[in-house]
């Protein structure tokens, strides 16, 4: 198989840090990335020369790797893939630098106006478009516009335990308009109040504690305790706790666990995934049964099987490999304020960070940046930021409650030292036992 | 040293870009090309080849200042040299540059006299050795991995990888720097298995050209690091001394030099703003940041705007000497720049950061710092330090894996845990820093080190 991904990347972004305009910045990033697999071998090249010359040059070098075939031609029909539909776009490059700047201000006015302490604020907006094009020996052709916009505030609050952070970030597979829907003050208002809170926090509990995650603070729960080691690659080379175990029980039966390109709008959304595939709405666990993996082209050929629409790339200087989109847990029945009032004593995680996972062993962590003891039923004082650590199968099997208040996260994915947008979402749930990593 | 084609080349365009500076306006402009390979092996066959070469340009604007209230900054870049992508790019900086506010602290960086070490960071090894020979070290890693030791049931990836690139700088204030450097670098993951018990480590070994790898250390610790923490487990919460493993140490180090930023004390972002001269940590602490330095990875004859890098020394005996600055923050400080500009490739701006960072060393092997600590928790491996530390606020919470230390020496492998502390306490309860200094890949070498006091937390 031989492919050409051919890629016109332009980004834009803005800077207000300690009141000041900083770095208004603007890039572009164009050029071709050619893959030949031969067998079990794949070769890769890329180039930004899209003159023809530029191309066959790339397309020589990918295809030196490959063992065997000898010289020919062969002629291929290429048919185009009728692409997912998108939300409403505005093309970032139509909007004036100053209405960008002025969403800046207002942010850091609010940030700061939430209280006295906020001592610092650092506002970033960025937009991006990428433009792609895939064709391949294997006939097909498609291309997509994709359109991304985001906005992020992070504030420093200073008190006499210290200093403290709170961010908060709006991103969203969307244009410009996205602000008239989400406004800037409120992303400033829930950073700066994040800030301020911890400044009365008291050290994290360790040990095994109860937690009661809020809905939309981060499914990175389930990206990371399940998500990386559904991805084919990990399971083909037998590098994931979940390899082999399609069909048994590996979560709690509250939970159904779907990855899903095609939600307009999220930030892992998209028309056609970076080999050409359709976005899918992929069940990955139903009712606590594994029920699939996540594929993209060449793992899924190994198996006789259809890509699932999971093959990303960061750019056309990378190889494509198995990468979630949007991986969210579906809303359950409860009532939120219920589950935390039938919770005597734990933790409440109103919101998470990041996190990272062994997909061999199954263990993982993530950090949480809001969160507050339970006691009694309800949620009393605020705790400092702390790491949670778990492994995958188990921490699944304690989930006993999930409320119906459902809300998605953006965030990035970084692997193998790629990153790519990627949505997370989940609603109010409890785990019954998680090792929180404070101090206290 | 003597210019070679590329160079006069690579300044050559750069020089071609300044030279466009309107009066009054300043520029600086940053070109990159590079050449990169990366070969992956998998169950004795190259599961991908890429090769590739790329090229790149950052430009700055800053518009003229006749009024005295300063300067506006724009920047652009474009993964290309292709001379009307660089026209355009200029234009975009330029345009970028309008809405920046006006800020007499920002200028480009000015000679200042200090002379560049000369360091030899080329191997020419990596555009010699032919491909053939790089795509039979990663086999043969793989392969020596696989057959290291019988608990070994996975090789999930055996990589070679090598780069050269080089950076010329031109300003209209009047520097121009050239740096070339090449890197090689063979990194293996073992998955160790026995029964249902599956464990992983990474081992890896790093050169400036094919010539330096050593594949046996690589597999050596890939397959040390998986099999001693087979039958691991969760343990008791409890307060302990850990002993962090080289590779540890050095990426704390890296958490510390984000602290010692110029940038984060400007910015109100450090928890050592305002204690120059004071001890923040433990007596025997001494941290030097020192890019002449040719053993370290970092190491660079200039900085990112183009000033000669030096050694600065941050933490002399426990007492916080210095931040590092480049040149904007070192303005806002009232400071003055310690070469010390770090840059994310031509896409990225300048800021203050640490490039090569040394713990000063002590005596004592590994061996003795277990004898010494007597009990406590050995950790060879940290994850969720993005999620986990904040170098804000200085909260410390990170997963862990490691050994139990029992009467002095490794005992039972321990998992799924995490070692919590605050970055300030950590300074100030270092015990023991190891004579055993290893040149690790990233801003710090790192060495064994024992921290007291710090918070276990597992069942």
């Amino acid at each position: 198989m031989a492919e050409v991904f051919a890629e016109d990347a332009s980004t834009s972004g803005a800077m207000l840090d300690d009141r000041k305009v900083e770095e208004l910045s603007s890039g572009r990033n164009r050029g071709a990335g050619i893959r030949v697999v031969d067998g079990e071998t794949t070769g890769f090249a890329h180039t930004a020369d899209l003159s023809e010359s530029g191309l066959v040059a790339a397309a020589k070098a990918a295809a030196a790797v490959a063992r065997s075939g000898g010289p020919g031609t062969r002629t291929v029909a290429l048919e185009p893939v009728s692409a997912h539909g998108r939300g409403d776009r505005t093309p970032p490059d139509t909007i004036d630098k100053a209405r960008k700047l002025e969403l800046l201000t207002r942010a850091d006015d609010a940030a700061r106006a939430a209280g006295d302490a906020i001592t610092q604020v650092q506002v970033g907006c960025g937009d991006s478009r990428r433009r792609v094009l895939v064709a391949n020996s294997d006939g097909l052709f498609a291309q997509d516009d994709q359109i991304r916009t985001r906005f992020s505030v992070a504030c420093v609050a200073n008190g006499d335990t210290g200093m403290q952070t709170g961010h908060e970030s709006l991103a969203r597979t969307e244009g410009f308009e996205i602000f008239e829907r989400y406004p800037v003050e409120d992303i400033a208002r829930v950073a700066a109040q994040r800030a301020l809170t911890k400044l009365s926090a008291r050290p994290a509990p360790s040990g095994e504690v109860p937690i009661v995650l809020a809905g939309g603070s981060g499914g990175i729960l389930f990206h990371e305790a399940c998500g990386h080691g559904l991805e084919a690659d990990h399971i083909v080379k037998d590098a994931s706790v979940y390899t082999g175990r399609v069909g048994e029980l590996v979560a709690s039966p509250l939970v159904t666990l779907v990855d899903d390109g095609t939600v307009v709008g999220e930030w892992g959304n998209f028309a056609i995934d970076d080999e050409g595939h359709l976005p899918a709405r992929n069940v990955l666990i139903e009712n606590g049964v594994l029920t699939d993996y996540m594929w993209d082209w060449l793992r899924a050929r190994k198996e006789g099987r259809a890509s699932s629409g999971n093959g990303r790339r960061q750019s056309y200087q990378h190889l494509p490999m198995v990468r979630m989109t949007n991986t969210y847990l579906l809303a359950g029945a409860e009532d939120p304020d219920e589950i935390i009032a039938q919770t005597p004593h734990g933790v409440y995680v109103k919101k998470l960070g990041g996190g990272q996972v062994n997909t061999a062993t199954g263990d993982f962590v993530f950090g949480t940046t809001e969160a507050y003891l339970i006691e009694n039923g309800r949620i009393t004082e605020p705790l400092r930021d702390a790491n949670l650590i778990g492994n995958g199968p188990e921490v699944l099997r304690r989930i006993d409650a999930v409320a119906t208040d459902f809300d998605m996260t953006p965030g990035t994915c970084g692997k193998d030292g790629q990153s790519v947008p990627v949505g997370c979402g989940q609603a109010t749930l409890r785990i019954t036992g998680v090792t929180l990593g404070g101090t206290a | 040293m003597t210019a070679t084609t590329t160079e006069s080349d690579l300044l050559g365009l750069a020089n071609a870009v300044v030279a466009q500076a309107r009066p009054g306006e300043g520029m600086e402009v940053y070109v990159t090309r590079g050449t990169d390979t990366e070969v992956r092996a998998y169950e004795g066959e190259v599961e991908s080849l890429t090769s590739a070469d790329s090229s790149g340009v950052g430009i700055r604007v800053l518009t003229a200042d006749p009024g005295g209230s300063g300067s506006q900054v724009g920047f652009a870049w474009a993964g290309s040299l292709d001379p009307a992508v660089v026209e355009a790019t200029l234009a975009d900086a330029r345009d970028n540059a309008r809405f920046a506010t006006p800020d007499p602290d920002v200028v480009l960086a000015e000679p200042d006299g200090v002379a560049a070490v000369e360091l030899d960071l080329w191997d020419d090894g990596v555009a010699s050795t032919p491909m053939e020979k790089k795509v039979a070290l990663a086999l043969e890693l793989e392969r020596a991995t696989r057959a290291a030791d019988p608990r070994v049931r996975q090789v999930s990836s055996a990589d070679y990888a090598d780069s050269r690139g080089e950076v010329a700088l031109v300003t209209t204030t009047g520097i121009t720097s050239y740096r070339r450097r090449t890197n090689a670098f063979l990194s293996v993951d073992a998955i160790a298995g026995e029964g249902t018990d599956t464990q992983t480590g990474t081992g890896f070994s790093v050169g400036r050209g094919p010539g330096e790898l050593v594949p046996d250390e690589a597999m050596d610790d890939a397959v040390l690091r998986a099999t001693r923490m087979l039958g691991s487990q969760k343990t008791r919460s409890t307060h302990c001394t850990v002993v962090f493993d080289p590779r540890v140490a050095s990426t704390l180090l890296g958490i510390v030099a984000s602290a010692l930023s110029g940038e984060a004390l400007v910015k109100g972002r450090s928890f050592f703003a305002g204690r120059v001269g004071e001890i923040v940590a433990a007596p025997a602490v001494t941290l030097v940041d020192d890019p002449t330095d040719p053993r370290a990875y970092g190491a660079a004859t200039h900085d990112g705007e183009g000033l000669a890098c030096r050694r600065n020394v941050l933490i002399a005996d426990g007492v916080l000497r210095m931040f590092v600055f480049d040149t904007v923050s070192a303005r806002r400080a009232g400071a003055v720049s310690t070469g010390s500009a770090v840059r994310g490739g031509f896409a990225g701006t300048p800021s203050a950061g640490c490039r090569a960072l040394v713990l000063a060393p002590g005596t004592k092997s590994q061996e003795e710092i277990l004898a010494s600590v007597g009990e406590g928790l050995y950790v060879q491996s940290v994850t969720g330090v993005h999620s986990g530390v904040n170098p804000v606020s200085g909260d410390f919470s990170v997963g862990a894996e490691g050994l139990l230390i029992e009467g002095g020496t490794l005992g039972q492998p321990v998992r799924e845990v995490t070692v919590a502390s605050t970055l300030q306490r950590m300074l100030q309860s270092v015990v023991e820093i190891g004579g055993d200094l290893r040149w690790l890949p990233g801003v710090a070498a790192g060495q064994t080190l024992a921290i007291a006091d710090m918070t276990l937390s597992g069942d």
